[in-house]
């Protein structure tokens, strides 16, 4: 079984070493080796699943424990910014698949052209979540010393339901969890804006449009699950408790 | 030899079916699906059915998980190594979950 046979074989790439340069030596194919990488990426993902999860079940508990809490507390968020940045998280999820398609036909222009795109929704993302957050600190929705339960147990909504002021107190808990988990979200989204920085002055220089794709792909695999975290934070956090 | 030969060449056909280029039309269609189900699930919301907005609202969001991890993150057209990797990290956080809830329905539910 001669290896090297294999890698020429498979790939279109036969420097004059006898395979493309980005290939390690301990690897058959190119195939073979995006195929590790890939394996090796979800397994980080999946460790982010746990890391997560461990936050939607505290979420699902309290929730549960101080329901009229949550819902008072969730019906203060606004839902036009929600849904606007759903919309924009998955339009940059779509611009990146589009980055890993330009990698795949080596379009160097169009993978820079997407992965730039891509960074942008990040900003956009991060600008919205940014004004959410400055409306709860000047309507003192953030827990801690300056926390106001006013708005709780005095609804300026004629129609909402006014809490006791122990159960007021424990929307802390709620803006905790929303700060903490939405907060956890968008530093995922910085890292993945500081990468994506990196892979496009990378893709500039030429580096995934021969054929090695695999820093592309691994990346987008990361944003997409960045996306995921949002699909299931926002019906959570915003909607669910809208109707009461 | 032999029986190493036809491993190497169906792990070789496994492979070049993980090289499979996903088209934009694929991509294009998964992003207006995802869109209409946010509008849905945004809609939704307003609609009062007790306690099914939150069993419809996450179902929704499974769904649009489930759009994302298949034709985003390619798992439809991967091999059966990842397809394995994803389901098995899925059951195992799935038992996780169901472990913490059971502990907590038997024991505090709804007392503050």
């Amino acid at each position: 079984m001669d290896s090297q046979a294999y890698a020429s074989a498979t790939d279109t790439l036969p420097a004059e070493h006898g395979h493309p340069p980005f290939l390690r030596h301990h690897f058959e194919s190119v195939s073979q080796q995006r195929e590790a990488a890939n394996f090796g990426m979800w397994v980080f993902l999946l460790t982010e699943v746990m890391f997560f999860g461990g936050m939607f079940c505290a979420y699902l508990i309290f929730r549960n424990w101080y329901h009229p809490a949550f819902v008072a507390g969730s019906n203060t968020l606004d839902i036009t910014l929600g849904t606007t940045n759903t919309a924009v998280l998955i339009a940059s999820s779509f611009t990146m698949a589009m980055s890993v398609y330009a990698a795949e036909i080596r379009r160097r222009g169009m993978l820079m052209f997407f992965l730039a795109c891509t960074i942008v929704l990040g900003f956009v993302f991060l600008g919205i979540k940014g004004v959410e957050y400055h409306q709860k600190f000047v309507d003192h929705h953030v827990p801690g010393p300056s926390f106001s339960i006013e708005e709780f147990v005095h609804p300026s909504n004629p129609k909402a339901l006014a809490l006791t002021p122990d159960m007021a107190e424990k929307t802390q808990l709620y803006f905790s969890l929303y700060f903490l988990m939405t907060g956890m979200h968008a530093l995922h989204m910085i890292i993945g804006i500081s990468l994506l920085f990196f892979l496009l002055w990378r893709a500039y220089q030429g580096a995934y449009t021969e054929g090695h794709v695999m820093p592309i792909e691994n990346f987008g695999l990361y944003w997409h699950f960045v996306d995921i975290i949002w699909i299931f934070l926002f019906p959570l956090l915003y909607l669910i408790s809208r109707y009461r | 030899m032999d029986l190493h030969n036809e491993t190497v060449e169906h792990n070789r056909a496994e492979h070049a079916g993980e090289m499979h280029i996903v088209r934009p039309p694929v991509y294009l269609g998964i992003f207006f699906a995802l869109l209409v189900l946010t509008a849905l699930t945004t809609g939704m919301s307003y609609v009062d059915l007790g306690v099914f907005n939150a069993v419809i609202a996450l179902a929704i969001a499974c769904f649009k998980a489930s759009l994302v991890v298949l034709f985003f993150m390619h798992i439809h057209y991967s091999s059966r190594l990842l397809k394995m990797t994803v389901g098995a990290g899925l059951f195992t956080f799935m038992l996780l979950i169901s472990l913490t809830m059971t502990d907590y329905i038997s024991r505090a539910w709804g007392r503050f």
